[in-house]
């Protein structure tokens, strides 16, 4: 018979060797995940904070348009479904009272010329956006590294606050498998599925290989060739040196719908 | 008992019923599955070696690509430093299946054999693979 105190002992022994057992089995059994290290590709552009200029004197034929249209929508699989009400879009062509809206209050006795042009429009990449804060899953999230407003689509659940949320109209549901009207899949990229929201993500997986947005690519290259200035300008707008700054306070530049307090990155020169 | 027969029957088809997987498997060999690594890519190699050692990679290779797609896509973290130093670019398209370009004899055979079915090529594309 053993008595109570002896009964103490080996339980109070044998817990303690038990634990030191569990921790040293942890320490040999080596976890290859928490050892493992990542760091950023060293060819990434950096910035503090993304945006961009459209700047609207350079888009004047409809191929100035359709440039950098495509070349956003080759390089990320973005579908052509042909349907408006299922249409997938990541930069794309607005009137200018849907794009501008505020203005017919601020100036209904604007140029006539520029409400029948039409706008290049894109995710804005707000400072404050709203889609961000409806999002139950963070599946779109603004990355405090460089701001922009990214979709991580393995979490996206469909539900489309996001699309309520975004007065900016810069976001697409796949309402059906946009495979099948995917004409040429860039293999690099993936597609998305069925039931998730898209939009742009100012190419970020171009500037972490130390690339500039498909779109901005495209504009420089057609400029170039027709020897013009670009349409589309990309640069940090928390970098005083910047291209982006330099045009910034060298041209009047709006905003989408400022009076929503969303503070988009996106700058439009619309007329000059 | 009452209808002790009757009862006695149908406990006897009942557990026939539940049991009908096991005895109709008996004596069947199920075909184990049988991974290959032998794409061109990989008989290329000069020195044939997956990211981790293929230990490792057996065994938490689904919580390295969990793990590579919240560093990429959330944090921006693009290069993976193995065990051994060497760096490489954690996506399942372009490294992955670069190497790995049979999934049907990669990924699926095991896959299939343990009944799961992760949704990676709802989204991500698959590697074309020639007919053998």
């Amino acid at each position: 018979m053993i008595n109570r105190r002896q009964f103490l002992k080996i339980a109070g022994i044998s817990s303690i060797a038990g634990l030191g057992g569990i921790s040293v089995s942890n320490v040999l059994k080596r976890n290859w995940l928490e050892a493992s290290q990542v760091e950023p590709d060293p060819k990434a552009i950096v910035g503090k904070r993304w945006g961009m200029v459209v700047d609207m004197r350079r888009f004047n034929t409809e191929e100035d348009y359709r440039v950098v249209m495509d070349a956003c929508h080759r390089v990320h699989n973005v579908p052509d479904i042909g349907n408006p009400k299922q249409e997938i879009k990541w930069i794309w062509k607005e009137t200018y009272e849907h794009a501008f809206p505020s203005q017919e209050f601020e100036n209904p006795y604007i140029e006539e010329r520029l409400k029948e042009k039409p706008f290049i429009v894109l995710c804005n990449h707000c400072d404050n956006p709203p889609c961000v804060r409806v999002c139950p899953t963070k599946a779109t999230f603004k990355r405090k590294s460089d701001g922009i407003v990214m979709m991580d689509m393995h979490r996206c659940i469909g539900c489309r606050f996001c699309m309520a949320g975004c007065p900016f109209g810069a976001r697409s549901f796949n309402w059906r498998d946009p495979r099948p009207f995917i004409k040429k899949e860039n293999v690099e990229f993936p597609t998305r599925t069925k039931g998730v929201v898209e939009k742009c993500t100012f190419c970020y997986e171009r500037l972490a290989t130390g690339l500039i947005p498909a779109c901005v690519d495209a504009s420089r290259e057609a400029a170039k060739k027709a020897g013009k200035e670009p349409g589309l300008i990309f640069g940090d707008l928390k970098d005083p040196n910047s291209e982006i700054r330099e045009v910034l306070s060298s041209n009047f530049t709006i905003r989408r719908k400022p009076e929503l307090g969303t503070m988009p990155s996106v700058f439009y020169i619309i007329g000059g | 008992m009452y209808d002790g027969g009757k009862i006695l029957i149908g406990l006897i088809i009942f557990a026939g019923l539940v049991t009908f997987p096991l005895w109709n498997n008996i004596g069947k060999a199920t075909v184990k599955p049988d991974p290959k690594i032998d794409t061109p890519e990989i008989q290329k190699m000069a020195v044939k070696k997956c990211v981790e050692p293929k230990a490792v990679m057996k065994t938490v290779h689904m919580k390295m690509l969990n793990d590579w797609r919240d560093a990429v896509v959330r944090e921006a973290n693009r290069v993976y430093i193995a065990d051994d130093g060497k760096q490489y670019a954690m996506s399942l398209q372009n490294t992955c299946m670069k190497c790995h370009s049979n999934k049907s004899k990669f990924c699926d055979e095991c896959h299939n054999y343990a009944a799961v079915s992760p949704y990676c090529w709802d989204c991500h594309i698959k590697p074309k693979e020639k007919e053998t």
